[in-house]
């Protein structure tokens, strides 16, 4: 579905971003990003949205090399990045120009249900609080139907409760048509809560460090054993991440630990 | 009239809290609106007492009632319309060109780094140009009559709106040029559908600024050999000894102008009622 193939970004000024980072992520996997800051996340995401070119390596969407912006991939920013002219339904209709007023209205309205903003549709973005505007963001990216989401910590400028209901919003959206989600999160829990398989991040340059699966049962029960441990992996990964380079592990370490 | 208003404004006031709560809000700034009538109101009252004492000299500085005799007379032979058409239409022809010029410039120039650095040290000298040092030259160049007249008002309006479009261009949100480059629009749709909506508010204040100069320039036009426009009321009624016209085409500039601006912000209301700005929630 996604195929990250040795993939690195070294901007102008010499600082290497990413470098070589492999990753695969199968049809309606959700993946999630972890690391410390400066490990290359948001450019990541970038790059495969087709917003910054890679200096190396490749993304490729069902076969496709993605080199700028694709109608298969979707993102939504930190920031809902509304445009603040258009009332809120033609800021979900955004990406929806090309199809007929009838079949966009449609999909708009289910889009502002499924958030749980029906009936915001004739409201101006400055009407409505930081998480409402953000659910729309996420509507404006659903309603183009990406078959990868690429999501950029959309919800860390949002407190715990209006967190918690956005993620019920994003899965309740997911389920209809089931995208591929990159998500970057520093919210471990978030991470646990929403995704399939988590990758830690290494930064300078950003690197793939370790990658947690997190086949848990949806909905997902915050107080399982299952999720207490899968939480606890990444946070271990992520302080090992953070450590300085020498206790990270060696290919032949682990090849040595492996044979026990 | 005036008098008239300022009587029965104030009741309403009184009166509007107390018979509804809802109009609180509404109640203080209709007040506000009556007061800011007062103000002038209030000082022409007191220099018609200060005339009517003696003392002033009522020779060089005659008196609202003198004034508005003089001015109603005007009005009466039909002359004062010929003259407010007149400055009307030359502001207009001359704000048309030059607002069309300095959006058209101003976005080239925005859009275009190498364009910018190309005519923009031109322009910002030029700009710097008294609008009288002009007059001589677009004399020569376009004649006495109407054409020099606008070209010198069309040059007015221009500058402001230039620098006010091509300002608005360069900082126009990165972040919302991306969402049209994510939802992967053409450039045409990204000018249309983002970067147009982005700049519209500094181009209206761009084009109520260009406005105001244009009022400025006019009379810089009409010193230059009119026989007819409020600028012409001026230098007629300086060489005549006519303080009560001279005044009289004063405050007749500050009506026109004062009403040019609120039809223009009236105009371009609709477009801009998606703002979140402090006016709104002051």
């Amino acid at each position: 579905m996604l195929r990250l193939e040795r993939l690195s970004k070294t901007y102008a000024d010499g600082t290497q971003a990413l470098s070589a980072i492999n990753v695969e992520v199968g049809g309606g996997e959700i993946l999630a990003l972890v690391g410390g800051s400066g490990c290359g996340k948001t450019t990541l995401l970038r790059l495969i949205a087709g917003l910054d070119t890679a200096t190396e390596g490749r993304v490729i969407v069902s076969g496709e090399t993605i080199t700028s912006p694709h109608e298969a991939v979707g993102i939504v920013f930190q920031e809902p990045r509304l445009l603040p002219w258009l009332k809120v339904e033609d800021n979900v209709g955004f990406g929806l120009a090309g199809l007929p007023a009838a079949e966009r209205r449609e999909r708009v309205d289910h889009a502002l249900e499924r958030v749980g903003l029906a009936g915001y549709g004739k409201r101006w973005p400055r009407e409505l609080s930081g998480g409402q505007q953000q659910r729309i963001a996420i509507a404006r990216a659903f309603v183009a139907r990406p078959k990868v989401l690429l999501l950029d910590e959309p919800f860390s400028a949002l407190d715990a409760f209006t967190r918690a209901s956005l993620h019920e919003h994003l899965l309740l959206l997911w389920e209809e048509t089931r995208p591929t989600v990159v998500m970057v999160t520093h919210d471990v829990e978030e991470a646990v809560t929403l995704a399939d398989r988590i990758i830690v991040m290494r930064p300078k340059p950003g690197r793939v460090y370790e990658t947690v699966s997190a086949h848990l049962d949806r909905p997902r029960d915050k107080l399982s054993a299952g999720f207490e441990k899968t939480k606890r992996r990444v946070m271990n990964a992520l302080d090992r991440s953070l450590r300085p380079e020498t206790p990270r592990p060696s290919v032949a370490e682990v090849e040595a630990a492996a044979s026990y | 009239m005036g008098a008239g208003m300022t009587v029965t404004s104030p009741a309403t006031a009184e009166t509007g809290p107390a018979t509804s709560p809802s109009r609180v809000f509404l109640v203080p700034r209709r007040a506000l609106a009556v007061a800011g009538l007062l103000l002038p109101l209030l000082l022409a009252a007191l220099w018609e007492w200060v005339a009517a004492k003696n003392l002033i000299s009522v020779r060089l500085m005659p008196p609202p009632s003198r004034i508005w005799a003089t001015m109603s007379d005007l009005a009466a032979r039909g002359e004062l319309t010929i003259h407010v058409l007149a400055t009307l239409y030359r502001v207009f022809v001359g704000f048309a060109i030059g607002a069309l010029a300095g959006t058209l410039i101003g976005a080239v120039a925005g859009a275009s780094e190498a364009v910018r650095r190309i005519i923009d040290p031109t322009l910002q000298s030029l700009r710097s140009v008294p609008s009288i040092a002009w007059v001589p030259l677009f004399i020569l160049w376009l004649g006495i009559f109407e054409t020099s007249k606008i070209a010198l008002i069309a040059v007015g309006v221009f500058f402001p709106v230039y620098l006010g479009v091509a300002g608005a261009i360069e900082s126009i949100d990165r972040k919302l040029l991306e969402v049209g480059r994510v939802f992967r629009l053409s450039r045409p749709a990204l000018v249309r559908r983002v970067m147009l909506p982005a700049v519209l508010p500094a181009w209206i204040i761009s084009l109520r600024s260009g406005l105001g100069l244009g009022f400025m320039f006019v009379v810089a036009a009409e010193f230059m050999g009119a026989s007819e426009g409020l600028g012409y009321l001026l230098v007629d009624g300086q060489q005549m000894g006519k303080p009560d016209q001279i005044l009289g085409a004063i405050i007749a500039f500050a009506v026109l102008g004062k009403i040019c601006d609120w039809v223009l912000v009236l105009v371009t209301k609709p477009l801009l009622v998606w703002q979140d700005t402090a006016r709104r929630s002051l």
